[in-house]
């Protein structure tokens, strides 16, 4: 059952862009007290630290723990909240409101696996938000500042600033490091869309501060974020438009995974136009107009919010990297070689800030990397790292290591061993049958270069494949491992045996043929 | 050469091409003239070499591709359509299909084969790659290049095959490389092979080019070709409709055909207590979809070279289970029997539509005579851009 109008009347029309401030509820109040405690007076230390590190999202709280963990001195510098984009404005709150959507999304299609519809599917967006918060609020706790201060880390909060090659200031006072790592994450691009700006429209940073859910939403961009928060609003009653620039939705992504996602959102009644710009917006009393573009043919749109999802940029600004000597550029960020050392032998960078992988756990695996090769003259390698990723909309898009066109263009031949969701005993029984799993080996071999997987758990599933390739397990010995029966992951160990039945030659099969022949004399 | 038999069809280039490519068909069994076809290609060519070619919004072609749609009357662009570059190839390979058959020393066939040069020799191939590696979907006056490159593989094969062998404007050898550095080789149901959902794509280049035998840098590395490809390609057909996950009506083992072609149009309804979304003219593939339980018997049908038996098992299937949608002896572009409809086939679609007859008669006349496939591989260009591509082996040896 797609979205009825009955459901959109919940919604509610809005007439300018979220505030920049969530409600200032219990919830709230207890993650600020973990993220950035009000009255938090910053360490006095004239010592000079072995780690200083600037940004307290989950690169810079890796290893401020790793660090602190194995007997550094270790100063975090954070200007915002404890736990970036992650805890923030990122991760937590968009799987937080995501979850709940699917719910709903659940009891609409509550008939496709046999139950009653509910009579009344009201959406109460207010409490979608607030179990956001509380959500945030609980899990603000293992990282907060009283928390990591206990464990050895001194927290500072302020706009830190290199005043030197081994220097940093931070509200008023200066710290020395043998080693410093930056750590300041990223932020969201500015469409250069003209009215946009003086429209006003949502990001990551704001749209969770939302109380009521808009009406009408454009959203720009057909990205992870985009797509999960237009799937996301669409459930909750918002009648949502996506303008995406590309033919395809994720266009990194396999073909056939994206057009998956593009059934999905037609199913829960996204508008799309794909290979469609945003030209212009203008606000006409509490609507706002977008003009758009798709082959030359233009037309407009008339919606209470825009929300742009276009990317991010890294935040290399006002931390006077000049003079510390650290090179960067503001599309790429922090220049860092495969050891995540910048230009400036003593400073280190990981995460959004340098990473063209900007993911929490890309972040936090390469804050590990440049800990040890930072503090134990390590030479760990960032290119040694093989980092999954997943796209939480509905179904999961979730992929590790090459893709085929990469593979093919290193000159490696591929075999995809495929298999349908919709031939997974648990994934019937589930009715969650749309998607695939699909794993790349090298042709002749068994040695896995890659895999997406397009199912209700992807990110759940994508890890033993992550597993096997990190451990250099083939995809002939996933088909020995027992997996419990039923379920979804099922498929993985259905295409390790997809694969091994190619390995039974007419040759082998009349080999055995044959003996068994003789056996039964 | 109408787009489909509905009234105010427009004319579709690609059914022109298809359509000059069934005349040979026509007079070798007897169903016409030599002198009538020759007459009536002639007359086809002349509006082809002739037309206005610019960047008007209301011409018939720009840099010697042609617009998707024309007028019947005039021959002027209609529906806004775009420059399309693969119509205007099928177009192409039943130009040059004629100008092989037509090889009398007569003054239409003369002409015949001067007018063919003429079009071939006038498409600027090389301004149809819009500055990148491989060649754009199209162009339109109002915007320029389609954003939509051609990706993984596709109908396309003939497009480069003929873009590589242009005696004016060549594709450079690397845009082939470019375009098959997308193909995806997967094994599905236990099948290996190169990986396409909708059917036409396993049909549409070997309507004219026999790939049997001959192999690509790909296919050399697959060992395989391109002919075998398409037999595979059937072979997950059926075995997608014979597991049927979606529990379509009448989907089975000889009961299969999904491919871009006419469908009920979009709108969802709850049949049989399930929710079902269907969908007007699309693009159907397998397995990954979409899929509404829309079959195309022609496509089956089309599939007889590269495997009889199952083709013919499922023709006489649809003839005795369907016999409501085989109206005046042609079969439709599609049915849709979980669409309840008058008959057993459930929703029928109205009409016919050119690129299923053309293909029908095509790949049926290849399976009994192989007369396409004997025809242009007497043609130099079709020679030439396969060599090109990297094909050897085979014919081509």
């Amino acid at each position: 059952m797609t979205h009825s109008s009955e459901q959109r009347e919940h919604a509610v029309p809005r007439d300018q862009t979220a505030p920049s401030e969530p409600p200032d509820d219990r919830f709230h109040r207890a993650l600020l007290d973990d993220v950035h405690p009000p009255t938090w007076t910053n360490p006095k230390s004239k010592d000079k630290y072995n780690l200083v590190i600037i940004g307290a999202g989950p690169g810079g709280v890796t290893a401020a723990r790793e660090a602190a963990a194995l007997g550094a001195k270790v100063a975090l510098i954070e200007r915002n909240f404890i736990g970036g984009d992650r805890l923030n404005v990122g991760c937590i709150p968009s799987k937080a409101i995501i979850r709940t959507a699917r719910l709903y999304a659940e009891m609409r299609n509550a008939g496709n696996v046999g139950a009653q519809v509910p009579d009344d599917i009201a959406i109460g967006f207010p409490n979608v938000m607030e179990r956001m918060r509380r959500v945030q609020a609980r899990l603000s706790r293992s990282d907060s500042a009283r928390r990591l201060s206990e464990s050895g880390v001194d927290v500072y909060f302020g706009e830190a600033r290199f005043a030197g090659p081994d220097t940093v200031e931070v509200a008023g006072g200066k710290l020395r490091f043998r080693k410093a790592l930056i750590a300041t994450g990223a932020r969201p691009l500015t469409p250069p869309i003209p009215g946009l700006a003086e429209a006003g429209y949502l990001t990551n940073e704001n749209v969770f501060n939302l109380t009521e859910c808009p009406r009408r939403l454009l959203v720009i961009g057909g990205g992870p974020l985009g797509c999960e928060l237009a799937q996301a609003f669409c459930r909750f009653g918002a009648h949502v438009i996506i303008a995406q620039d590309d033919p395809m939705f994720l266009p990194g992504e396999e073909r056939d995974a994206a057009q998956l996602l593009s059934d999905s959102l037609a199913r829960d009644s996204v508008e799309t136009h794909l290979n469609t710009s945003v030209v212009a917006v203008r606000s006409e009393g509490t609507q706002k107009v977008v003009d758009l573009v798709c082959a030359g043919d233009k037309f407009s749109v008339t919606v209470d919010e825009v929300l742009a999802g276009i990317g991010r940029a890294p935040n290399v600004e006002g931390m006077n990297l000049e003079a510390a000597g650290v090179r960067y550029d503001t599309e790429k960020g922090i220049h860092v070689d495969d050891f995540l050392r910048t230009s400036n032998r003593r400073i280190y960078a990981a995460g959004d800030v340098c990473l063209e992988y900007k993911f929490t756990h890309a972040a936090e695996a390469s804050a590990r990397i440049a800990v040890r090769n930072a503090l134990f003259l390590g030479r760990k390698r960032l290119s040694a790292l093989t980092i999954p990723w997943c796209t939480y909309t509905d179904p999961e898009i979730a992929h590790i290591g090459l893709y085929v066109r990469e593979a093919r263009e290193s000159g490696i031949p591929v075999t995809t061993f495929t298999i349908l969701m919709h031939d997974v005993d648990r994934a019937v029984t589930d009715g969650e049958e749309d998607g695939f799993v699909k794993i790349h080996v090298r042709q002749g071999s068994d040695r896995i270069l890659g895999a997406t997987v397009v199912a209700r758990h992807a990110g759940e599933m994508i890890n033993g494949i992550s597993l096997a390739i990190t451990s250099g397990i083939g995809l002939s010995a996933l088909a020995r491992v027992i997996h419990t029966y039923p379920t979804q992951a099922d498929a993985i160990k259905m295409a390790a045996k997809a694969y091994n039945r190619t390995r039974l030659t007419p040759f082998v099969k009349s080999l055995t043929g044959r003996w068994l022949a003789w056996r039964r004399r | 050469m109408a787009d489909t038999s509905r009234a105010g069809s427009p004319c579709s280039i690609a059914v022109v091409g298809f359509a000059l490519s069934c005349y040979p068909v026509g007079v070798e069994r007897g169903w016409m003239a030599r002198a009538d076809a020759a007459s009536r290609t002639l007359v086809t060519l002349r509006f082809f070499c002739d037309s206005e070619q610019s960047e008007q919004p209301d011409a018939t072609g720009h840099k010697g591709f042609y617009y998707h749609f024309l007028d019947m009357k005039t021959g002027q662009r209609v529906w806004q359509s775009e420059v399309s570059l693969i119509d205007t190839t099928l177009l192409l390979a039943g130009v040059l299909t004629a100008s092989v058959y037509f090889d009398k020393e007569t003054q239409v066939e003369n002409e015949i084969r001067e007018r063919a040069a003429a079009i071939y020799g006038r498409i600027d191939w090389q301004w149809a790659r819009g500055g990148v590696a491989t060649v754009r979907q199209g162009w339109k006056p109002e915007s320029g290049f389609i954003h939509y490159g051609w990706d993984g593989y596709d109908e396309a094969i003939i497009l480069y095959v003929l873009g590589l062998a242009s005696p004016t404007h060549p594709l450079p050898e690397h845009c082939y490389i470019g375009w098959t550095a997308t193909y995806q080789w997967e094994n599905i149901y236990d099948y290996e092979f190169l990986y396409a959902g909708p059917l036409f794509i396993h049909h549409y280049s070997q309507a004219w080019i026999d790939f049997s035998g001959i192999r690509d840098r790909f296919m050399r590395e697959k060992k395989s070709d391109y002919f075998e490809n398409s037999r595979r390609a059937i072979n997950v057909q059926r075995e997608y409709a014979r597991r049927n996950p979606f529990s379509f009506k009448g989907y089975g083992k000889d009961c299969w055909g999904i491919t871009a072609n006419d469908g009920p149009g979009f709108k969802t309804l709850k049949i049989g207590g399930r929710e079902r979304s269907f969908l007007g003219y699309a693009a159907r593939g397998v397995p990954y979809g979409p899929d509404d339980g829309t079959i195309d018997p022609c496509a089956a049908v089309a599939s007889l070279p590269f495997a009889p038996e199952p083709s013919l098992l499922a023709l006489r299937h649809f003839c005795a289970r369907y016999p409501d949608m085989i109206r005046g002896d042609r079969l439709p572009s599609s049915f849709n029997p979980t669409l309840p409809g008058n008959g057993p086939s459930g929703w029928i679609s109205e009409g016919y539509f050119g690129l299923d007859q053309g293909i029908i008669v095509l790949m049926i006349e290849n399976y009994r005579s192989r007369l396409i496939w004997k025809l242009m591989r007497q043609c130099p260009h079709i020679d030439k851009g396969l060599r090109r591509a990297g094909f050897t082996g085979g014919w081509l040896s």
